[in-house]
C-alpha cells in the first residue's frame, strides 16, 4: 500500500489572550491509500486541530509552527493557497460533527451537491442535477429525486449526515476526513452512517481519517488507531494489537475507563489528574507524566516522537 | 414493596399546525405506564424524538400531562399544575440533573449560588446554615471549596456536572431524574461521575431515573431498563433480561448498533434502516415500529401490540415477542 | 470586584478607540455637570459688535450672528441635550424591557398585543412620528423626551422579547423551577438579570440615536426654542450662514453632536465586552 497522507512533526500554536497555546507538538502519522485510520483522544487532545491543519482550514488564530503535511507527494505547508483549495474538495473532503449546521439552510440539497460537482468535478452544467440525485441514491436516501428538492430543515439529522457524505464524496476524493461524524446522532443512525462510509470507502479505495473520542467506534471501523493526548501522539498501531496490548500508559488508562459489556462499574478506573495547561507545558516533554503512575526520573527528558508509519509504537520512556 | 413512583397511562399531546386551530396532534408520550421502587435505578433509553425528554419533564412537573396519573408516594402529581408546583412541598422530592451541565447553571451564578438556590427557596436556609450546607454538598460531590466562587464558564465539564448534581441533591429529593448526565463528558470523567452517582444513591437512599442513549452506561448502573419508541414503551424489564434477551425487534436493533470494543472485525449485523413514522396523528391500530421493523407482518398494521410479559418482570410490546 | 475592574481596564486598554470614547464620555459628563460654570462667556449675551467672528484665541469656536460665544453655547448646551437623551432612554429602556420580557415570557395573546403595538409604531417613519407627537402634544422639552422615548421603545421591546424567548426554556430556567422558583421569580430573578446586560448595551447604542433625534427636532424648529443653547438649534442657525462663508457657526455644534453620537456607539460595543461574563478570563 502506498502512502497517501503523511503528517510529519506537525506543530501548531494558537495565539490567545492568556498566552500561546502549543496545541500540537511534533505530531506524526500517515495514512495509506484505501486505509481507515482513527484519530482517538479526549476533548483537548488536539485531534480536531490536526484534521483542520491537514485540510488547511485552521482558525486564523492558529499557526503551523513546524513540520510538514505531505498529501500525495505535495507538501501542503509549502503549497500555494490555490493549490490547496484545488485539492480540498476534489482530492480531500471532510464531514463534520453537526451536519445540519454545515449545510446551507436556504438552498435545496440537490443544488448544494451540484454546486460542489460544478466547482471541482469535470461535469457539464446540464448533467449536475442528475448526478446529484445519483449520489443521493448512493448514500441510501430513499426517493432521491424528490429529496434532492428538499431543504436541510426538512430532513432528519441522519439524513443530513448522509447528504454531507454525498457532498464529501461528490468528486471521488482519495481521502475523507470525518470529524466526529456521528456525535449527536442516535446509535442506530450512527451505525447506518458508519457502515455507509466504510462501504463507500472500500468500493472506491478511499482512505478515511476518522476523528473520534469513541474507542469502540474506532475499533469497529478502523484498520489503525492513532491515540492523542494533550497535543501529542502517544501511541499508534494496528487496532487489534493496540487494543490487546496497549503500550502507552494513557492508552491503557483510556481503555480501562471505557464501559463495555462484562465490566462492572467497580472495575472501571478514572484517569487521575487533568490535562496539563498547554500554555505552560515544556517543549518536547511527555505531557502525560504529571498524571502517570509509571513515571520515572528520566520522564522529564525530551521525548522521541513516534515516526509516521504503520508500526505499533508508543511515545513513552517506560512503556507497558 | 410499594413503588416510590407509579406512572399510569401517562400521555402528552402537543397541538401542531399554525393559527388558532390545531391541525394535528403530536403524540409525544402515549399511554406510558411504569413504576420505580425506592432505591432503584431505572434506565430510560430510546432515540432522539422518542419522547424520553418529554416524559421526564412531565415527571419532574415542568410540563403538564394531557392525561394519566403520576402517583408519587400517596399523592397524584398529575393533577397539580406545573405552574404552581414550585410552591408545593413535593417540589423538593423530585429533582433533576441535566445533560448540559453548563447550560443548566445560570451564567451569572457562581457555583455556590447555583447550589444555594434550591436551599434558599425550598429550605429557607440563610447565612451560616446555608454556607455550611453548600460546603457539605461540595464535599459530598467532590467540588473543591475553592471553586465555589467560580462562574460556570470557569469550570471544567466534570466540575460543572458535579455542581449540577450537588444542586439536585441539595434538598434531599427521593427521586432524582438524570437526563444524560454524562453524555457531554469524556470517558475518564464519566467514570468518576457515575461512581459518584452510585455512591450517593447508596448513602442517601435515592431512586434514579437514568435517561441515556449509551447502552454500555445503562448496563453499568441500572437495575431495570425501559425502552421507548415514538412515545410508547416497547420493552421494559430487568437490565440483564432486556439487554441479554431483547424481545422487541427495536431493542434488538438498538443493541446491535452499539459499537463494541472488539479485537476482531465484527461480522455483519442487522441494521435499522429508514426513518421513524410520524408522531403526528398516528394510527392507533398500527404498531409504531411497523414499516421500519425487520419482522413486520400484516398483523402489525391491524392492532397495536400491548405490553405483555415475556419473562420474569420482563414486558414487550410486540405480537411476535 | 477586583477582577471586574481588571476586566474593565483590559477592555479599555486593548483598543485605543475605546479608550478615546471613554475619554470623550468623561468629557461630556463633566461638561453636562459643570458646563455653565466653565463657560468663558455668558451664552445668552449678544454683542452686535462681535457678530460672526471666526474662531480665534478669544472665541475658540467663533461667534454667531448675534455675537454670542459659540464655545460657551456648545458647552452649556451639553446639559440639556444629555438630559433629554438620558431621560428618553431611561423611559424607553424601562418600558421596552418590561414589555419585551412579558411578550417573550408569556407568549400568546400578550405577545400578540405587544407585537401589534410595536409594529404600529414601526410602520411610521420614526422621525416623522416624533415630529407628529411633539406637534400634537405641544412644543416642550417634556414632549421631546416622550417622543424620543416612544420611537425608541420598539427597539427595546424587540431585543428584550427575542432574548427572553431564547432563554425561557434554557436549562438554567428549568433548574430554577426545580429549585422552587415561581413564575415571578423566574421572570425577575432569572430572566431579567440575564437580559439586562444586553439591554444596557442597547441603551448605550440608542443613546446616540436619542441625542441625534432631539437635536433633529430642534433643528426643524420643534421642541427647544431659541435662544436656549442647544446643538440642533445652533446647527440650524448656522446652516444658512454656511453659504456666505461663516462655516464655524454650524460646524462646531455639529461636530460636537457627531462626537457625542460616536462616543455612545463605541461605548456600547465596549460595554458588550465588559458585561458578558463569558468574554472574561
Amino acid at each position: 500500500m502506498s502512502e497517501l497522507l503523511r503528517v510529519e512533526n506537525l506543530s501548531v500554536a494558537f495565539r490567545t489572550r492568556g498566552g500561546i497555546v502549543r496545541a500540537l507538538e511534533t505530531v506524526s502519522f500517515s495514512i495509506a491509500r484505501g486505509e481507515t485510520v482513527a484519530l482517538v483522544g479526549e476533548s483537548g487532545s488536539g485531534k480536531s486541530v490536526t484534521a483542520y491543519a491537514a485540510m488547511g482550514i485552521l482558525d486564523p488564530a492558529g499557526q503551523v509552527t513546524g513540520g510538514r503535511i505531505v498529501f500525495d507527494g505535495i507538501d501542503l505547508t509549502e503549497a500555494s493557497e490555490r493549490e490547496i483549495e484545488d485539492l480540498r474538495g476534489r482530492e480531500m473532503s471532510m464531514i463534520f460533527q453537526n451536519p445540519r449546521a454545515a449545510l446551507n439552510p436556504i438552498r435545496r440539497i440537490g443544488t448544494q451537491i451540484a454546486d460542489v460537482l460544478l466547482r471541482h468535478g469535470n461535469i457539464r452544467r446540464a448533467d449536475a442535477p442528475a448526478e446529484a440525485v445519483r449520489l443521493l441514491a448512493q448514500v441510501g436516501i430513499p426517493d432521491p429525486a424528490r429529496r434532492s428538492r428538499a431543504y436541510p430543515f426538512e430532513l432528519s439529522g441522519g439524513m443530513c449526515q448522509r447528504v454531507m457524505i454525498a457532498i464529501a464524496l461528490a468528486c471521488a476524493p482519495s481521502l475523507l476526513i470525518a470529524d466526529e461524524p456521528t456525535t449527536g446522532l442516535d446509535v442506530t443512525t450512527q451505525a447506518v452512517a458508519m457502515d455507509l462510509v466504510r462501504d463507500l470507502a472500500r468500493e472506491r479505495q478511499m482512505a478515511t481519517l476518522l476523528i473520534t473520542h469513541d474507542l469502540a467506534l474506532a475499533s469497529e471501523y478502523c484498520d489503525r488507531v492513532v491515540v492523542m493526548h494533550a497535543g501529542h501522539v502517544v501511541e499508534s498501531g494496528p487496532v487489534a494489537e493496540l487494543l490487546a496490548a496497549p503500550r502507552h500508559p494513557y492508552t491503557a488508562r483510556l481503555l480501562a475507563a471505557t464501559p463495555r459489556p462484562g465490566i462492572a462499574l467497580g472495575d472501571l478506573a478514572a484517569i487521575p489528574g487533568e490535562l496539563p495547561d498547554l500554555r505552560r507545558a515544556a517543549a518536547g516533554v511527555c505531557r502525560f507524566a504529571g498524571r502517570c503512575d509509571r513515571r520515572r526520573d528520566d520522564c522529564a527528558g525530551s521525548l522521541p516522537p513516534i515516526p509516521p508509519g504503520p508500526l505499533h509504537d508508543a511515545a513513552c520512556w517506560n512503556p507497558l | 414493596m410499594t413503588a416510590l413512583l407509579d406512572v399510569i397511562n401517562l400521555q402528552k399531546i402537543y397541538p401542531v399546525g399554525g393559527g388558532g386551530k390545531a391541525r394535528g396532534q403530536l403524540h409525544a408520550v402515549d399511554d406510558v405506564s411504569f413504576s420505580i421502587a425506592p432505591g432503584e435505578t431505572v434506565g430510560l433509553v430510546g432515540e432522539s424524538g422518542c419522547g424520553k425528554s418529554t416524559l421526564v419533564r412531565l415527571l419532574a412537573r415542568l410540563h403538564d400531562p394531557t392525561a394519566g396519573a403520576i402517583h408519587f408516594g400517596d399523592t397524584d402529581l398529575a393533577g397539580m399544575k406545573a405552574r404552581g408546583f414550585a410552591r408545593r412541598p413535593e417540589r423538593a422530592a423530585i429533582q433533576m440533573v441535566f445533560q448540559d451541565a453548563g447550560e443548566s447553571i445560570n451564567p451569572r451564578y457562581t457555583a455556590f449560588e447555583a447550589i444555594a438556590a434550591p436551599l434558599r427557596r425550598l429550605r429557607g436556609l440563610r447565612g451560616t446554615a446555608l454556607q455550611q450546607r453548600v460546603e457539605e454538598l461540595a464535599d459530598a460531590t467532590g467540588i473543591p471549596r475553592a471553586l465555589l466562587g467560580r462562574f460556570p464558564h470557569q469550570l471544567s465539564g466534570g466540575q460543572k456536572a458535579r455542581v449540577g448534581i450537588a444542586r439536585a441533591i441539595a434538598v434531599e429529593p427521593r427521586l432524582l431524574i438524570l437526563d444524560e448526565p454524562t453524555a457531554a463528558l469524556d470517558v475518564s470523567v464519566q467514570v468518576v461521575i457515575l461512581k459518584l452517582l452510585m455512591d450517593l444513591r447508596q448513602r442517601l437512599g435515592l431512586s434514579y431515573l437514568f435517561v441515556s442513549h449509551d447502552i454500555n452506561v445503562v448496563r453499568l448502573i441500572c437495575d431495570r431498563v425501559i425502552v421507548m419508541y415514538l412515545g410508547k414503551i416497547v420493552e421494559q424489564g430487568p437490565t440483564a433480561e432486556v439487554l441479554g434477551r431483547p424481545a422487541h425487534p427495536y431493542t434488538r436493533a438498538l443493541l446491535s448498533a452499539v459499537p463494541e470494543l472488539t479485537l476482531e472485525p465484527p461480522g455483519p449485523r442487522p441494521r435499522l434502516g429508514g426513518e421513524p413514522r410520524s408522531p403526528i396523528n398516528p394510527d392507533p391500530k398500527v404498531c409504531r415500529f411497523f414499516g421500519r421493523c425487520p419482522d413486520g407482518r400484516p398483523a402489525c398494521a391491524d392492532s397495536m401490540p400491548r405490553l405483555s410479559p415475556v419473562g420474569p418482570g420482563h414486558l414487550a410490546a410486540c405480537h411476535f415477542a | 470586584m477586583n477582577e471586574t475592574l481588571r476586566h474593565v481596564r483590559h477592555v479599555l486598554t486593548e483598543n485605543p478607540v475605546t479608550l478615546g470614547a471613554a475619554g470623550l464620555f468623561v468629557f461630556f459628563v463633566l461638561a453636562a455637570l459643570l458646563g455653565p460654570s466653565l463657560a468663558p462667556y455668558d451664552p445668552f449675551a449678544s454683542d452686535a459688535a462681535r457678530a460672526l467672528q471666526p474662531p480665534s484665541l478669544r472665541h475658540w469656536f467663533g461667534t454667531d450672528a448675534l455675537g454670542r460665544d459659540i464655545f460657551s453655547r456648545v458647552l452649556v448646551a451639553t446639559r440639556l441635550d444629555m438630559a433629554i437623551a438620558v431621560s428618553s432612554v431611561i423611559l424607553a429602556f424601562a418600558f421596552g424591557t418590561l414589555a419585551g420580557l412579558a411578550a417573550g415570557f408569556l407568549g400568546g395573546a400578550t405577545d400578540q398585543a405587544i407585537g401589534r403595538l410595536v409594529d404600529t409604531i414601526m410602520a411610521f417613519p420614526l422621525f416623522v412620528l416624533a415630529m407628529g407627537i411633539v406637534a400634537a402634544l405641544g412644543n416642550t422639552v417634556t414632549n421631546i423626551v416622550l417622543a424620543t422615548a416612544i420611537i425608541n421603545f420598539p427597539l427595546y421591546v424587540r431585543v428584550a422579547r427575542a432574548e427572553t424567548a431564547q432563554r425561557k426554556s434554557a436549562g438554567f430556567i428549568e433548574a430554577a423551577r426545580l429549585s422552587g422558583d415561581g413564575e415571578t421569580a423566574i421572570l425577575f430573578g432569572q430572566l431579567l438579570p440575564n437580559i439586562l446586560p444586553i439591554m444596557m448595551v442597547q441603551a448605550s447604542l440608542t443613546m446616540g440615536y436619542a441625542i441625534l433625534n432631539a437635536a433633529g427636532l430642534s433643528f426643524i424648529g420643534l421642541g427647544v426654542r431659541p435662544p436656549t443653547p442647544e446643538w440642533g438649534i445652533m446647527v440650524a442657525e448656522g446652516a444658512g450662514l454656511m453659504i456666505s462663508g461663516e462655516w464655524w457657526v454650524a460646524l462646531f455644534p455639529g461636530l460636537v453632536l457627531m462626537l457625542a453620537v460616536f462616543c455612545f456607539n463605541l461605548l456600547g460595543d465596549a460595554l458588550r465586552d465588559i458585561v458578558d461574563p463569558r468574554r472574561r478570563s
